[in-house]
């Protein structure tokens, strides 16, 4: 690790301001900048912390329904605390080990956007809102390709806004060594239509499967994804799966949350 | 019944209090005043020249003491190997030189090129970075037979070529072996890798060299099996420090697995360092570090073919298999592939014909050497993979057809140079069909096929040789060191004892099953025994521990001094009830007079020794403190049969272990818990390697797995509970307990039962399938299955 200066603002407004000085960087839970610091892969010359602003914490149900979790909120909190959506809280339970669950924010985990992360296929597949300290980004505007998003230096995602839907699943076929996605899809059934979003499997990070949308849409059953596939054209390949096998991965994923939905 | 705390007592382990409450005491515990700390620039090139390493800016950085590079060993000795192979020509391998700090040219990716001593691991870091290398990169070779090519790049530019040896066993068998196979009703052949592993202990390398300016005196403190041989190997060989001035101290260690046998280029670094600057120079190891530093284990490319007569009997086995040294031969790299894996392709069957071709070679990737198992688990796989293959082509059973070929008669000379002195391999496969439930499989192979997954039965059998070794044997063989084991039992004035053993213990429970022997020998409370080891200041000359070899022979050199002590003690018994020796019985810590009832007790008797006021002093010397060394006559040979149950998932190709049995022949067994969590780590590996884990390089020899993002370990969540049985017991017949050693078993016995199993759980789904290469991920799996 190179030597750095640390703020630790108590309030959003602090930190948009020590955002603002030179080479600064977020630090949320740090489950991924401090391994990188660690090994000495990023060297900003100041970090900001996150993790003492209570006003990024907690999780509420909005008016609307939304269930609405801080950008803060560690993956522990939103598993333990998230019980209006099931599959989320699902979801947040199974991200990483428990040091990691209880280090590891959204708010850092989507603006760090890992291509085999969970929580963007949460987001995704759920249509959420990213509330950031500067505006509202809708999930399909959001997430811009492999650890690139919609996010503009200094901005801090201080909520994220689930609609609630009727029924949902996340299945994760885990990659045998970081237990990451190899391929994680998240199915979530509205009123407005069927969202499928896939993470783990694509060299553009997460994207949604739209077919299988419009499928499932017509007819919410595994039955209805029959004949429907990727190509492994543009899929991630390496030692654990080439891009044919996260191409079929996601089709077996994909009918799996759908029975898991119900 | 056993008592309380010994032979065959399930004592709780002592040593687990300090483990398990963060009081152990490791090497990385260890800091000296005025230490200071050492960071390796390690090649992030797999091969090249160095034209010049600058350390100018480096040296002036803050707080670095001094830059040293491979210049500055050019003078001293080299790593040395500690075993020769003579090849099919008689001729001796090909040795290169292993400098401390890479000279001239880097050969793997973590060769160390230059060290920055600094006041801090920071500091040290920092300056490292300054260091200006010119490296001029050179095309790497990583693949065995394409390094063995003409023209290939040559790891070491002054051998002749990247082959270190090629190995005939037994070179005289090859014509019966011919023979056997032209004459055979059925030939099985099966090509397979047994995958490149990195060993990962819980605890990373240490070293920290310390120099006493006054006395001369140099000590290491390291993460070691072995301090004795590394204060030979490194005294002698690189630094040429006498072992009188040099004490190497290896305290609580945290696992090894073979990878801390050997001696590394760190150790002697942090030594000579010490001296150089006159202060204390530590090193650990990060894990990324471990990933390119520590000796790696397995790899081989092997072909197998089995011949068999018309009624299924084997005929004869041929074996060519591909030995991976990497680019160094680390301290008993040529002995793996060779003699502890040639010599075991008899296996527990009655082949009369065997011939086992090893060609050994460099790479440009981490140095290769003994890990879990150590050749026999390469030996096994391959020899239970092909049996396995055979009864599916002739379509018999794979357990009538093991059981028609076992071996029944003892002593069993086999064509591969050894000798079994006992065993029961009938027994062992019984004992596993029950435990197994094997009558069992076909229901709970309609349950899962019910659930839509495939579910599969692995049968295999192990045999292997332990208690390494005897030391006129291996010095014929090529070892050039001895393998005896040593113990000073030291008896104390009011009757407790300090053994100080020669054998070292990272994780295997000495301190309690060390101590039971003693307690039931003199039938004194455990608690009276204290077990030392890992200092060379305080023990005997030992050998260390791998090869699980420490009870059978560390365990034997202790039953040797403590006989020692016993007769001793019989005569100064004597002496104090004024009896004769002859009459003198010991029973439960009392010396009795038989046929009386005069008696005196352990306490009393050594008590007089060290008081020595009513005491034969003419014939015997005060004291009652003994040494012994014991050399086995043979090596042991430990054997079991294991079964494993998987179900695949055949839209993913996840395999999950569903059940997992080990019956297993230890002899007899002193601590049967710590026999069974010895089972279990092994199996744990074992499943590892068969399921997981994988070490893999590039073309160009960057290392792909150096992390645990992409090297999977196995988890308790990987593994299901196991069932252990040990109590089919054919005691060893030549050391004085009858044990044989079970540390390695579990890693040997593993991997051929997960692989048949697999095979045979995708079998049953209509998969025409005969082998899939470990680690059976899901990928390779689902792979497989589509043809």
């Amino acid at each position: 690790m190179y030597a750095f200066e640390i703020d630790r603002p108590m309030t959003l407004a602090d930190a948009v301001k020590a955002l603002g000085a030179e080479e600064a960087q977020a630090l949320g839970g740090g489950q991924t900048l401090i391994p990188a610091l660690k090994a000495r892969l990023a060297a900003p010359a100041r970090l900001v912390s996150l993790s003492g602003i209570a006003g990024l914490k907690g999780i509420c149900t909005a008016d609307d329904g939304a269930l609405c979790i801080g950008g803060g909120t560690t993956h522990a909190e939103v598993a333990a605390g998230a019980g209006a959506y099931p599959a989320l809280a699902a979801l947040a339970a199974n991200i990483g080990d428990p040091a990691v669950r209880n280090r590891g924010t959204i708010g850092g985990s989507l603006a760090n956007n890992d291509p085999s992360a969970c929580y963007p296929a949460a987001v995704l597949g759920s249509g959420a809102t990213v509330v950031t300290t500067n505006r509202k980004i809708a999930a399909d505007d959001f997430f811009e390709g492999m650890f690139t998003t919609a996010l503009e230096d200094g901005e801090i995602i201080t909520e994220v806004r689930f609609p609630v839907p009727a029924a949902a699943s996340y299945q994760k076929f885990e990659q045998p060594a970081s237990r990451f996605a190899l391929v994680g899809v998240f199915v979530a059934k509205y009123a407005e239509g069927v969202r499928v979003a896939v993470t783990g499997a694509s060299e553009e990070g997460v994207f949604r499967w739209s077919e299988a949308e419009a499928a499932l849409t017509a007819r919410f059953t595994p039955d209805a994804l029959e004949g429907l596939s990727l190509s492994g054209e543009g899929m991630i390949s390496d030692l654990h799966g080439s891009g044919a096998y996260r191409a079929h991965l996601v089709g077996v994923m994909t009918r799996r949350a759908v029975a898991a939905a119900g | 019944m056993p008592k309380d705390g010994g032979i065959g007592a399930s004592t709780k382990r002592r040593e687990d209090v300090r483990f398990l409450t963060g009081t152990g005491h490791y090497t990385d515990d260890i800091n000296l005043r005025g230490q200071a700390h050492v960071h390796f620039l390690r090649s992030d090139v797999a091969h090249g020249r160095l034209n010049k390493v600058d350390t100018s800016a480096a040296e002036g950085m803050p707080g670095v003491l001094r830059v040293f590079t491979g210049a500055d060993f050019a003078d001293l000795g080299g790593l040395p190997c500690g075993w020769q192979v003579t090849d099919r020509f008689g001729q001796p391998m090909q040795e290169p030189r292993h400098p401390v700090l890479a000279h001239g040219k880097v050969r793997h990716v973590g060769d160390p090129i230059a060290a920055v001593v600094a006041e801090t691991r920071e500091q040290a870091r920092d300056a490292a970075e300054a260091i200006v290398l010119d490296i001029e990169e050179l095309p790497a070779v990583v693949d065995m037979k394409a390094a063995l090519e003409d023209g290939a790049p040559k790891v070491h530019d002054d051998l002749t070529s990247n082959l270190c040896y090629d190995w005939g066993f037994v070179e005289e068998n090859t014509a019966a072996v011919d023979e056997a196979f032209e004459k055979a009703a059925h030939v099985t052949t099966l090509e397979l890798v047994n995958n490149r592993l990195v060993a990962n202990p819980m605890e990373p390398r240490v070293a920290l060299g310390d120099y006493n300016r006054s006395t001369g005196e140099h000590t290491l403190y390291t993460t070691s099996q072995n301090p004795h041989v590394i204060r030979l190997l490194m005294g002698a060989f690189v630094l040429g420090i006498p072992e009188h001035k040099l004490r190497v101290v290896a305290p609580d260690v945290g696992g090894g697995f073979g990878s801390k046998i050997y001696h590394y280029a760190e150790e002697a670094f942090c030594t000579f360092a010490a001296k150089a600057l006159n202060r204390p120079v530590k090193w650990t190891s990060s894990r990324s570090e471990a990933f390119i530093s520590d000796a790696h284990g397995r790899d081989h490319v092997t072909k197998i073919e089995l011949a068999l007569d018309a009624e299924n009997n084997f005929t004869a086995i041929r074996t060519e298999t591909y030995a991976n040294m990497g680019a160094y031969l680390s301290t008993f790299a040529p002995s793996i592939p060779t003699w502890l894996h040639g010599t075991l392709m008899a296996g527990n069957y009655k082949t009369p014909h065997i011939y086992v071709n090893v060609k050994a070679v460099f790479t440009n990737t981490v140095p290769v050497d003994a890990y879990r198992g150590a050749g026999r688990p390469e030996a096994t796989f391959q020899l239970e993979r092909v049996i396995d293959k055979a009864a599916h082509e002739l379509g018999v059973d794979p357990i009538a057809l093991r059981r028609q070929n076992f071996i029944t008669e003892f002593p069993y000379a086999t064509p591969v140079a050894v000798e079994y002195d006992t065993g029961d391999y009938h027994a062992t496969m019984d004992k596993l069909e029950e435990i197994a439930d094997l009558k069992g499989f076909a229901a709970r192979r309609k349950e899962s096929e019910a659930k839509g997954k495939l579910r599969g039965l692995g049968i295999n059998c192990y045999i292997e040789a332990c208690g390494i070794a005897p030391s006129n044997l291996v010095g014929q063989l090529g070892a050039r060191a001895g393998l005896y084991e040593s113990a000073t039992v030291r008896v104390n004035a009011t009757g407790g004892i300090t053994v100080m053993t020669g054998s070292h213990s990272h994780g295997q429970g000495h301190e309690t099953s060390f101590a039971q022997v003693i307690s039931e020998m003199i039938g004194i409370d455990a608690d009276q025994v204290e077990i030392v080891h890992g200092d060379t200041a305080n023990t005997p000359m030992g050998m260390g521990t791998y090869g699980s070899r420490s009870l059978a022979v560390g365990g034997s050199a202790m039953v040797r001094a403590t006989e020692k002590i016993i007769n001793k003690a019989r005569k100064i018994a004597a002496h104090l009830m004024e009896a004769a020796e002859g009459d003198i019985e010991l029973k439960d810590g009392r010396f009795s007079v038989a046929g009386t009832d005069k008696s005196v007790a352990w306490g009393d008797v050594t008590l007089a020794a060290y008081v020595p006021h009513n005491y034969p002093l003419a014939e015997l010397e005060p004291g009652l403190e003994e040494t012994a060394f014991y050399d086995p006559a043979n090596f042991t040979y430990p054997a079991g049969a294991y079964a494993a149950e998987v179900e695949v998932d055949p839209e993913t190709g996840k395999v999950t272990i569903e059940r997992f049995a080990a019956a297993d022949d230890f002899g007899n067994v002193v601590n049967p818990m710590i026999v069974s969590g010895q089972v279990h780590g092994g199996i744990a590996q074992g499943v590892g390697q068969a399921l997981l884990e994988g070490c893999v390089y590039d073309e160009q020899g960057q290392l792909l797995t150096g992390s645990y993002m992409d090297y999977a370990m196995p988890r308790a969540d990987d593994l299901p509970f196991f069932t252990v049985d040990h109590s089919c017991q054919t005691p060893c017949t030549h050391n004085p307990l009858g044990v044989k050693g079970c540390g390695e078993a579990g890693a040997i016995g593993s991997p051929p039962a997960v692989v048949n199993a697999v095979v045979d759980a995708l079998r049953s789904g209509g998969h025409d399938i005969t082998h899939i290469d470990m680690p059976l991920s899901p990928s390779r799996v689902w792979q497989a299955m589509q043809g």
